[in-house]
């Protein structure tokens, strides 16, 4: 696999990441490889108990160079940040880019969904959209990247074989044609290439 | 040319202008992306490839519409969910409660009803029921008959029975409902305390003064313009001192009213109304 990617003149807005079981650890190997002027939010859907929130957002926050936070009602996603969704909640972003919740039932078994996030961000962002799938043992997401792609968007994988649980990335394949299938370091490298002004 | 998603936008929002015209619900302000991803959902199960054929069944057959008002009001509700919400109603609201000899509680947005008797069986425990008017209401009557006869899937009852502990519950959540094969029924002793009622947020207008105001997880599916408006007819509502107790993810912060109101627990986004200057 090629670690080098050299720079193409496509500009992306907004990168989402759906992951669930294994996500601790897969994060804590992605965050932070995105440096502190990567210049768009990183929204992420990542199934949890409903208590871990503070803990999982100050681990986070502590390993990355970016502001980690939980994604508020009403609140405009911006560069600098890495969003989290709420436990409980759906977390969608709207087409002005601001965020918003619901309390709809679970979708996949889940709520938060990543489907959920990624149709909506889909919608919002079209062709300016990074969509990720990691480790996860259901295929929500599924749906959601195959909607990224039909938009436009850029689609990532994790490499099923790296994966903690590799359901998730597994189902993601076999539904999209997706664009970079990769081990997480090279996501990370990926994204940090595509943010200086893209990739061939 | 427009794009397919613009065109997808254009076409939703004539969808919610037929809807208006013709049935009188006015969604046009609800936050937009839950609504598409319920629009999309309808679609499939109908097996309809845009809301331009939507808007055509909407228009001419009433029994579609009302499939959709339902898909509209589905949402997630459980006895004594975020169960500290409660504990905090039960130990700091109800104190200041007990103080009138009459108390009318509003449950806006109640949907199926779950919390409604969460609040009975908490005013039971502490003594307060008897004094008490409780007001349910919720635009959808499919939504208020299931709240109304309070029979639910006996295998939430766990689940409710743990909520309810947690929240400070002082018996037992069983001496509430009868079970009975794969329902459990909530006791008949908390109808005379509650009237449940149609009422659109969106449209209606304050019926009663109220104490303390419950709507929970309703104003995330509202943009800021409606959200201003619902907010002030629950200021509108309440006695000077009054109780609003929001959702968790919910804040008065942004809104119009955020003056009128001082934070009695922000963890639990419950408020209490200024007394008039």
């Amino acid at each position: 696999m090629n670690n080098e990617f050299t720079a193409s003149s496509q500009k992306y807005d907004a990168v989402v990441i759906g992951v669930s079981a294994g996500g601790l650890n897969a994060l804590t190997t992605l965050l932070p490889k995105l440096p502190n002027d990567f210049p768009m939010p990183v929204i992420i859907v990542q199934h949890r108990a409903s208590d871990s929130d503070n803990f999982l957002i100050e681990h986070l926050g502590r390993l990355s160079n970016l502001q980690v936070k939980e994604a508020e009602v009403g609140e405009l996603a911006q560069a600098g940040f890495i969003y989290l969704a709420p436990a409980n909640y759906h977390l969608l972003i709207e087409r002005n880019r601001h965020f918003s919740l619901n309390v709809d039932p679970p979708v996949s078994y889940a709520i938060p969904s990543v489907d959920v996030l990624f149709y909506s961000a889909a919608r919002c962002f079209g062709e300016q959209l990074i969509g990720v799938v990691l480790t996860g043992a259901n295929s929500d997401g599924t749906q959601g990247l195959k909607e990224i792609k039909q938009l436009g968007g850029l689609t990532i994988v994790q490499q099923p074989e790296t994966a903690q649980e590799r359901y998730m990335p597994d189902a993601a394949i076999a539904e999209t044609k997706v664009d970079y299938v990769l081990p997480l370091l090279q996501i990370g490298q990926l994204l940090t290439a595509l943010a200086e002004g893209g990739v061939e | 040319m427009p794009s397919k998603n613009e065109l997808w936008v254009f076409e939703v929002d004539l969808l919610l202008e037929a809807i208006f015209f013709r049935y009188g619900y006015d969604f046009r302000h609800y936050s937009r992306a839950s609504l598409e991803r319920r629009v999309e959902n309808r679609l499939a199960l109908s097996d309809l490839s845009s809301p331009s054929e939507m808007i055509t069944k909407v228009l001419h057959e009433p029994a579609f519409f009302e499939l959709f008002l339902k898909d509209m009001s589905i949402t997630v509700t459980d006895m004594f969910r975020d169960p500290h919400v409660f504990r905090v109603i039960r130990e700091v609201v109800f104190k200041q409660l007990r103080t009138y000899s009459r108390v009318n509680i509003w449950h806006a947005g109640c949907a199926t009803g779950e919390e409604v008797y969460s609040m009975a069986i908490m005013l039971h425990e502490e003594g307060l029921l008897k004094r008490t008017r409780i007001y349910a209401t919720d635009y959808n009557n499919r939504s208020l008959e299931v709240a109304q006869q309070g029979i639910y899937p006996v295998e939430k009852m766990q689940e409710f029975t743990a909520n309810y502990h947690e929240a400070g519950g002082k018996g037992s959540l069983a001496d509430y409902y009868q079970a009975k094969y794969e329902y459990a029924k909530i006791n008949d002793i908390f109808n005379a305390s509650i009237t449940f009622a149609n009422h659109n947020l969106v449209k209606d207008q304050v019926f009663a003064q109220m104490n303390l105001i419950v709507c929970r997880n309703v104003l995330i599916y509202f943009d800021q313009h409606l959200q201003d408006q619902v907010l002030t007819l629950f200021a509108n509502s309440l006695v000077h001192r009054g109780y609003l107790v929001l959702g968790d993810k919910e804040t008065l912060a942004l809104s119009k009213v955020q003056d009128e109101f001082e934070c009695v627990s922000y963890e639990q986004r419950i408020y209490r109304k200024l007394a008039k200057v």
